[in-house]
């Protein structure tokens, strides 16, 4: 989104990860995003999990819909295709992108106005279907790009820049996903990258539907006093039930835990993660008791952060359909034509 | 008991069913069309049905035509009246001379006939009660029997019949046994209690040749199957629904890998239209051939994302159904009322490619080549069927396929021609056709990536609101759909006998009924040239048809002479030398209709036929 080219020089002494590519190699344009967005932020962090993930950065696909958030694929990954579809549709373009090519790694980023109203439907289904992705909500709880009115993820008494105060219930979109059986839900916040970088590498690596909620607070238009979605509100009433570190390639001994507080979970693919427990009592893997503990947690006005349920052993909608492992993009005639002995048998049955 | 002389006629009549929907008569009346095609005689059969389940009218027409006239002919035969609830409609619908067939257990007063038309009652209900005790094959077993009746009253032959049930029942003896039984349970009460045959008879002929009998939605999947489609998207609407309920019946049987039983397609059905369309765009901007099929709502929901597709040049094939609208409009019946929906679908300048088939052997081949295009064109194709082509069974010549064929992937920039230092730019006009190369994401490591994005961009595909190089897309974008032209089907034209200044415009499913008019109109003493346009773009030949004629008929099925606005538009002619002939009350055009409406304009105009002139 900007003329102003990056400079592309490396330093010499830049840190490579084991496919040798550099931290800069998961850039992209310099946003256009206003100065301290929590979005910023959050591209960040997507930059940070690919790097440490070493995922050749043109074997992701982005897919976003429209607004401020669904702008930053533009700010991660320049060397991978993005597609900035239509206002709320990211889901469907990402289900047929994944069912085109199930080998890439697909990135959906959305935003709440995208994914909690014009999308909600969208949202939903993709959840459902359980298509192999990780999903990505960059949540303000307003309108950027259109100045400032709530969106749907407004908490229910929180008050607009211009004073309005919200009388509309808010969607939690961490507890519809759970509902519809997402198979790795987690909420975080932007100006928590060692919590969200993370959880983000953790949802890449997990096979399946996989819904990231980042509270991301937007200093233009809601920031202020009477905010639920500030960066302040967040700080104070963010209730982290675990952190983690995802392990690939590494061996969990190694790493260096207090005995009983860490739970190791391994995905499918064989990567682990370690969860670090806050609540001693949260189990991650209980999909239930994390819909009843947030519920009670927002009744009391907390943002429950981390993990919140994974179930290691999901299933895609490629397992579903049971589609032929080679992807279907690269299907010719010689496959996929049934050619003219058979149509003849065809023409003969019609008669 | 007539005043009026049965109506006598061998093989060119029309006979129609007035049923119950739910009753399971469906497969006995189909079998009726079957039968007389296996006496070498061609038939049309209609289904005219309402938007319900079950207890609502339907019926089914089959007019019989010995000289293969497919279009619908209008007015009635020979009426079968199996429902009560139609009855003085269906009876008040019968040609004077023609005959009644209705079931006589019940007597009915003289004031439900008419005298000018033959009455025949069997007793179906008294004959079916007494050989079978369970309700449901009472219902179903009634059927089988009319059926017997009718083939003696119209002297078909019940050896052709009961080949039909043998081949729908094969490996179940007991269910065909108890068909053939049936059936001659009416065929000999008929041929015992009633003079047998009526003046409506089937004689065996040698005019259907090697043609076969096919609904045009199954012939357009079947067509999606040979051209590669792997994507699938859609939502049920009717009279699409067929569509990908077909696709995926023959994908079931003609896509599984032999080995591993694995699936070489996807199918989704998505919570709606957008959805439909956006997993269509997604799958197609990846390199897959993906399609959705639904009907005029789906088009209106589509709309948005169609912009997309014509705007950051993604391939997709529409196959759109149409019905009668506007909204919901009459969902079960037919018209060509999307048009200027789909030629121009979407806010901004947009322009789209349809085609236009004229049966399912051209919705065959044309599903087929929509692939090739879309990915050729990298735009949204629509393929414009109707339910009258969609949901009928329809005589046509066979499909074919030519086995030396490659699919036309279009212009896609690989990984070796990256490698090579060949100039990628996504929105790049290198060839002057208008049409940019692309890349598959995940192609190669540091080059060949771009952003997609439905905003304005410049020619590398970097976001930019500059006039000129928004106007420099919007320009090229114009020369593609000129390169489109020449990829499309070509307009057909048939010239009458004679030299003449008056000339017809026709499309889709109007085709058969036109042929038939042109004899008509003909035996009144009008000579027409004819062009049956199959696409759009139209090719340069639209434009001479134009030229050469004074005055040009354009016959199409709606209310506001759709495919005439848009001749009048693209091609900047004179409206007042293309004269509408419109029919859309639902039903399917008529040979009758379209000779009447361009027979009374051409002695409106006071063109004195040759004929009279001479004499």
């Amino acid at each position: 989104m900007t003329y102003i080219a990056k400079p592309k020089f490396h330093h010499p002494g830049l840190k490579k990860n084991d496919l040798g590519y550099t931290h800069r190699d998961y850039e992209g344009k310099i946003s256009t995003l206003c100065a301290g967005c929590g979005h910023d932020s959050i591209t960040a962090s997507i930059i940070e999990a690919c790097y440490e993930l070493s995922i050749e950065p043109h074997r992701v696909a982005k897919i976003s819909g429209i607004g401020c958030s669904s702008k930053t694929p533009d700010y991660f990954l320049g060397n991978s295709h993005g597609f900035n579809s239509v206002h709320g549709r990211m889901p469907s373009v990402l289900t047929g992108a994944n069912l085109a090519n199930r080998d890439l790694i697909y990135l959906g980023v959305s935003g709440d106005g995208d994914s909690a109203s014009i999308g909600f439907g969208q949202f939903a289904h993709s959840i459902r279907r359980g298509v192999n992705m990780t999903y990505i909500v960059e949540n303000n709880g307003v309108y950027g790009l259109t100045k400032g009115q709530f969106s749907a993820t407004a908490d229910r008494g929180s008050k607009s820049k211009k004073g309005v105060t919200n009388t509309d219930n808010a969607i939690d979109l961490v507890a519809i996903a759970l509902q519809l059986g997402a198979t790795f839900v987690a909420r975080s916040f932007s100006g928590d990258k060692t919590q969200l970088v993370p959880l983000i590498a953790a949802a890449i690596r997990h096979k399946g539907a996989s819904f990231i909620d980042v509270i991301s607070p937007c200093i233009a238009f809601n920031n202020h006093a009477g905010s639920t979605k500030s960066f302040d509100y967040v700080r104070e009433h963010n209730d982290a039930v675990n952190r983690l570190d995802v392990l690939v390639g590494r061996d969990p001994i190694a790493v260096d835990y207090a005995p009983g507080t860490v739970q190791l979970v391994e995905q499918h693919d064989g990567s682990k993660i370690a969860l670090r427990k806050i609540d001693a009592d949260y189990d991650p893997h209980d999909r239930l008791g994390a819909q009843t503990f947030l519920a009670k947690h927002a009744a009391k006005g907390q943002i429950v952060t981390g993990l919140l349920y994974v179930d290691p052993e999901a299933e895609d909608l490629h397992e579903h359909l049971n589609t032929v492992e080679t992807p279907l993009n690269t299907l010719e005639a010689d496959t996929l034509c049934p050619g003219s002995t058979v149509l003849d048998k065809i023409n003969a049955s019609l008669r | 008991m007539s005043d009026k002389k049965p109506i006598s006629s061998v093989n060119d009549f029309v006979v129609r069913f007035a049923n119950v929907n739910g009753s399971g008569s469906a497969s006995a009346n189909e079998m009726f069309a079957r039968a007389i095609l296996r006496h070498g005689v061609p038939v049309s059969p209609r289904n005219i049905f309402p938007s319900n389940i079950q207890g609502l009218p339907t019926w089914y027409e089959v007019r019989v035509t010995e000289d293969g006239h497919l279009g619908a002919r209008g007015g009635v035969d020979m009426m079968v009246a199996m429902n009560p609830q139609t009855w003085d409609k269906d009876v008040a619908g019968i040609e004077p001379g023609g005959y009644l067939f209705y079931d006589s257990t019940k007597p009915m007063p003289s004031t439900k006939f008419r005298d000018d038309i033959t009455v025949i009652g069997v007793p179906l209900t008294a004959i079916t009660n007494s050989t079978y005790t369970d309700p449901r094959q009472r219902q179903l077993f009634k059927n089988i029997i009319y059926l017997g009746a009718l083939s003696a009253l119209l002297d078909m032959d019940p050896k052709l019949i009961e080949q039909l049930i043998s081949e729908q029942y094969k490996g179940k003896e007991k269910l065909l046994s108890s068909n053939v039984h049936a059936l001659h349970l009416g065929r000999d009460w008929a041929l015992q209690n009633l003079k047998c045959p009526i003046g409506l008879r089937v004689k065996k002929s040698d005019r259907v040749g090697d043609r076969i009998f096919i609904e045009g939605n199954s012939a357009a999947a079947l067509g999606a199957v040979y051209g590669g489609a792997t994507v699938c998207a859609w939502y049920p609407i009717t009279p699409s629904s067929s569509v990908a309920e077909a696709f995926t019946a023959h994908c079931k049987r003609y896509r599984h890998d032999a080995k591993t039983g694995k699936a070489k397609y996807a199918i989704v059905q998505g919570e709606d239209e957008l959805a439909s369309i956006g997993i269509v765009i997604g799958a197609s901007w990846n390199g897959a051939r993906a399609f959705t099929a639904t009907s005029g709502p789906g088009i209106s929901l589509m709309t948005e994302f169609i912009g997309l597709s014509y705007f950051a040049e993604i391939p997709a094939v529409i196959m759109n159904i149409q019905r009668a609208g506007p909204s919901t409009g009459m969902p079960t019946r037919t018209q060509q009322c999307d048009i200027i929906a789909c030629a121009y679908a979407s806010h901004g300048d947009t322009k789209h490619v349809l085609l236009f088939p004229e049966d399912p052997a051209e919705a065959f081949e044309f599903a087929a080549a929509a692939f090739d295009l879309a990915e050729r064109l990298q735009t949204t194709i629509f393929l414009m069927l109707d339910l009258d082509i969609g949901m009928n069974h329809r005589l046509c010549r066979p499909l074919k396929w030519d086995d030396a064929k490659q699919y036309d992937r279009g212009k896609v920039m690989t990984e070796e021609m990256l490698e090579e230092g060949r100039d990628f730019g996504r929105y790049l006009d290198v060839d002057g056709d208008g049409i940019p190369y692309r890349t598959y994401p995940g192609t190669h490591p540091t080059k060949g990536s771009y952003f997609t994005r439905g905003t304005s961009r410049d020619r590398y595909a970097r976001y930019s609101e500059e006039g000129s190089v928004y106007a420099d897309n919007m320009q090229r974008l114009v020369r593609k759909f000129e390169t489109a032209q020449d990829l499309v089907p070509r307009p057909l034209q048939a010239n009458a006998e004679r030299p003449t200044k008056y000339g017809v415009i026709y499309f889709g499913s109007t085709s058969p009924a036109m042929d038939e008019a042109i004899g008509l109109l003909e035996e009144r003493g009008h000579q027409l040239d004819r062009l049956r346009i199959r696409a759009f773009p139209f090719h340069s030949s639209v434009a001479s048809f134009l030229a050469e004629h004074d005055f040009v008929y354009v016959v199409e099925q709606n209310r506001d002479g759709q495919l005439r606005s848009l001749i009048v538009n693209e091609n900047g002619i004179d409206p007042v030398r293309l004269i509408p002939i419109l029919h859309y009350d639902g039903t399917p055009i008529t040979a009758r209709f379209i000779a009447k409406a361009i027979g009374d304009h051409q002695d409106h105009l006071k063109v004195t036929p040759l004929r009279k002139a001479v004499s």
